[in-house]
């Protein structure tokens, strides 16, 4: 099955360098996640022996299917018959080898069927849509109305009972299953840039489908015809059982069937093909669980407890602190800064046991009615530092060195291993708030705005409900919203972007905190509305002299805002300083090069950084 | 390369009265009209800078230009012939001049497919031979500066920045005269975003390729453009050499978002700022009287 696919995908008509090798580049650790599997590879081993032993049927059975010896009839097994005969004197053990060959080759023929006419009319609908589209929804909405077992009955009893003649008409009932699963997998993939970049180079449509789109679809249809083909076995079986089969040919229903009439004179006839029947499907099914699993990229490491002691002499301290119940008192003399950030190290633990630092060395602090600036570029490791603050660090997430503390006590303590979401869930939300990114992501479509700002306001500061809404309803005026009772009672899609950014300010201040965090809280914005944000946030910190963390890469906006500034590269503070001293007299190299990036008051045209050496992007 | 020698050459691209209207998805509502009466034409080896906020239609624009968004009324006029409704085939062989570099170099490459079948593949769809595609596809890697071993490798083990050169290289690989530049550098780090201009620039000198960029950085587009349009709300309000229109705009928009963008001190910030503020009071105050929407 999976060379023909590959040899299908190997097949597009345009010339490559190197055809097929995309595909068994990524394949070959699929296949190799495949085999590490223990599921995978004892599902592949029986179906492989089942296979093996269908193939070779002709040469290890000692008799014809049919080959009936009266003499010999319901016989216990003997060295002859190794597993006995049947009412007819027929030898078990060569019918279910024979079975095997007949029951897979149906089953294959009853997923060929449901590929062939599935596969392609999903691939066409996904990809051009519109009336094709249509006409074959309706078509499947038909078939999956159809009661199959009757259409199976009634195909027997006009054709006859051929084997094939029912696993096609199957094949036809079943297909619905891979138009829908390919259309959905296409549609998902059409309107991708890199399609549309292939239709700019004028591949025709032929050549994206096979390029381009077949690649999405292909591992799903595999896990598919696993499970179909286990399915096609069942039906075909239970068709079989019932009497419905062609009793000339060996197949494992037919067996079945055979062995329930004589099930009083010899229960064996029965075991033989249901066992091999549960081997076969069970194998499928496994096999097709095994695979999704290795797709879905498993790299899961470890919980891995001995990771501190890869730090050596944190590990003693991390212990002692652990098991102390109350936090140790922050260094004399720091108490008053709100925020303090000692030699911060943040890592997670690889696949190989090593920790893989983000943050490293960090320190700053924030005092009350301060902005402080953290510039980086993306992976300097800037939000990783502000998610520490907040304690919202993924969960394999180590701080590996260094505390955090905020208003005089520690959050994260010297030699502690994690943020103690017991200590920062009191102060998170109400001393220290929050101001995302993406606005819109971060609010729930489902509830309206409204809601999302009173909630946490009655549950934090425990006014009730009718308070709470003045309050939001104040907060939306604040903010610079035109008409914040429109605003309160919107869904979150009915507002523009710059609207959600200044709703989650908003929810931020909602709380009075005395820190916020604001985390790239422009970048998503358009310019003229960043600037608007920008207003508000200097406005509102001035009037409620709060302290915020800025995380940003724009220069511009740490001018427009912050007092001081954190320059950050690869996990590591590379300069720190008061805002006019860093961007006009930038002691770092790091720090003069992020800033001769930026276009303004440039010449225009002229080459910005290609003087110095070129490094590649 | 300056716009008046341009000028005397007949215009590349010229774009006449293009509107672009998608069709609604209620049942006999009024189509959406995402462009109205759009006029540009870029000349050769000239660089048209093409700035707006997000939903203004700019990158509709772009897109209207390959092909991939539906022209109702107007015309593209590409070297001479009208390309708003070329088919297929027309498009393969438009293709040879006309290429195009997206915004996201996360989602513009297969990630199936290895850095040289990306690069060939435009290679292949002119009919170009395995080994002469294999030596243009080593001579483009170095000419966006990739290391020649990244054929072998897939788009993930890239950086955004390479990725991005990728995709240049992709655009470059059949010569073309014009190139498509959606936000090419939106989503690269600063520091890249000025290496990635440079390449642009460096291959405009070297080989004489138009772009049209598409950017909503008033300062990106200043930097590489000759001219600049300024699109808001599906049309163009303001276009000029870009010294002009990013300098000293006329269009009360365009001085809006001349005046947005922070700069990089404080004290000229601070003082842009107090600018903004007065152009907005006194925007406001034209608009109550005029009753006219800018």
């Amino acid at each position: 099955m999976s060379d023909s696919v590959e040899t299908a995908a190997v097949a597009a008509p345009a010339p490559s360098l190197h055809p097929g090798q995309s595909g068994t580049v990524v394949r070959s650790t699929v296949v190799r996640r495949l085999l590490r599997n223990p599921l995978g590879i004892i599902s592949l081993a029986i179906l492989l022996a089942i296979s093996l032993l269908a193939v070779l049927a002709p040469v290890l059975a000692p008799f014809q299917e049919n080959y009936s010896n009266i003499a010999k009839t319901l016989a216990a097994p003997d060295s002859v018959n190794i597993l006995g005969t049947d009412s007819a004197g027929r030898d078990v053990w060569s019918r279910l080898l024979f079975g095997a060959q007949l029951t897979l080759l149906s089953a294959l023929l009853c997923a060929g069927v449901a590929i062939a006419i599935g596969l392609p009319a999903g691939l066409i609908a996904g990809y051009y849509g519109g009336k094709f589209e249509a006409v074959s929804n309706w078509a499947v909405g038909i078939l999956m109305s159809l009661p199959g077992l009757i259409v199976l009955l009634t195909i027997r009893a006009a054709f006859g009972p051929s084997v094939w003649i029912s696993m096609i008409a199957f094949g036809i009932l079943i297909s619905p299953s891979y138009f829908r699963l390919t259309r959905t997998a296409v549609q998902s993939v059409r309107n991708e840039l890199y399609v549309d970049a292939a239709r700019v180079s004028g591949l025709s449509d032929l050549s994206i489908i096979a390029r381009h789109i077949f690649s999405v679809v292909r591992a799903p249809i595999i896990i598919q015809t696993a499970a179909i083909a286990g399915v096609a076995i069942a039906v075909q079986s239970g068709l079989e059982f019932l009497g419905l089969g062609d009793p000339t040919k060996a197949t494992w229903g037919v067996m079945l069937s055979e062995g329930f009439k004589n099930v009083y004179l010899n229960p064996t006839l029965l075991f033989w093909p249901a066992f091999a029947m549960a081997l076969t499907i069970g194998g499928l099914v496994l096999l097709g669980n095994a695979i999704r699993d290795a797709l879905e990229d498993g790299e899961k490491i470890k919980h891995r407890k001995k990771a501190a002691k890869l730090k050596g002499t944190t590990a003693a301290p991390a212990a002692a602190r652990l098991s102390r119940k109350s936090v140790a008192a922050v260094d004399a003399g720091t108490e008053h800064h709100l925020v303090k950030v000692t030699n911060l190290g943040v890592g997670y633990p690889q696949a190989d046991g090593s920790i893989k630092k983000v943050v490293d060395d960090v320190s700053f602090h924030v005092d009350r009615g301060e902005i402080l600036g953290i510039v980086g570029e993306s992976g300097s490791g800037k939000s990783q530092t502000a998610f520490s603050i907040l304690g919202l660090l993924p969960d394999n997430a180590r701080i590996v060195a260094g505390s955090i503390q905020f208003d005089g006590n520690y959050t994260v303590a010297p030699g502690e291993e994690r943020v103690d979401q017991a200590r920062l869930s009191k102060l998170r939300g109400k001393r220290i708030s929050y101001i995302p990114q993406e606005p819109m992501s971060n609010l729930d479509p489902a509830f309206t705005i409204g809601y999302q700002l009173v909630t946490p306001m009655v549950r934090v500061l425990g006014i009730s409900k009718e308070e709470a809404r003045k309050r939001a309803l104040k907060l939306l005026t604040d903010v610079g919203i035109v008409n914040p009772e429109r605003t309160f009672s919107a869904y979150p899609h009915e507002v523009s972007g710059g609207m959600a950014q200044r709703v989650l300010i908003a929810g931020a201040i909602s709380c009075e905190p005395d820190l916020v965090i604001a985390d790239e809280p422009t970048t998503a914005l358009d310019v003229t509305v960043q600037a608007d944000v920008l207003d508000l946030l200097r406005e509102l910190q001035q009037r409620l002299n709060i302290g915020v963390i800025l995380v940003t890469h724009n220069f511009g906006v740490v001018a427009d805002l912050c007092d001081r500034v954190a320059v950050m590269q690869n996990g590591r503070l590379v300069e720190e300083g008061p805002v006019r001293d860093i961007l006009r007299n930038p002691k770092e190299r790091y720090t003069r090069t992020l800033l001769a990036s930026m276009l303004e008051g440039k010449t225009p045209m002229s080459m910005l950084v290609s003087s110095q050496k070129e490094p590649v992007a | 390369m300056s716009t008046v020698e341009v000028r005397e050459i007949a215009p590349l691209l010229t774009v006449e009265n293009l509107i672009v209207e998608y069709p609604s998805k209620r049942f006999r509502a009024k189509p959406f009209r995402a462009l109205t009466d759009i006029n540009i034409s870029i000349g050769q080896g000239e660089t048209l800078g093409l700035v707006g906020e997000s939903g203004s239609g700019k990158t509709t624009l772009g897109r209207a230009v390959l092909g991939l968004a539906p022209v109702t009324g107007g015309k593209v006029i590409f070297e001479g012939r009208d390309i708003s409704h070329a088919t297929r085939k027309q498009r393969r062989i438009l293709s040879r001049d006309l290429q195009v570099v997206f915004q996201d170099p996360y989602t513009s490459l297969n990630p199936a497919l290895e850095i040289g079948d990306i690069l060939a593949e435009p290679l292949g769809v002119q009919g170009m031979e395995q080994a002469a595609a294999k030596r243009r596809v080593k001579e483009l890697l170095d000419q966006v500066r990739l290391p020649s071993d990244a054929i072998h490798r897939l788009p993930r083990e890239f950086s955004g920045g390479q990725r991005q050169r990728v995709a240049i290289a992709r655009a470059l690989a059949l010569s073309p005269k014009l190139i498509v530049c959606d936000e090419p550098v939106s989503a690269l780090d600063l520091s890249t975003q000025a290496r990635v201009l440079d390449l642009f620039l460096q291959i405009q000198k070297d080989t004489g390729v138009s772009y049209l960029f598409v950017s909503h950085d008033l300062d990106v587009v200043r930097h590489i453009s000759h001219r600049v349009a300024v699109m808001y709300r599906g049309e163009i309000v303001e276009q000029g050499p870009a010294e002009v229109v990013t300098r000293d705009p006329e269009h009360p928009y365009t001085q809006r978002l001349l005046l947005a963008s922070p700069v990089p001190d404080p004290d000229r910030q601070e003082q842009r700022r107090a600018d903004r503020h007065r152009l907005m009071e006194s925007q406001r105050h034209q608009h109550e009287q005029a009753g006219a929407v800018a």
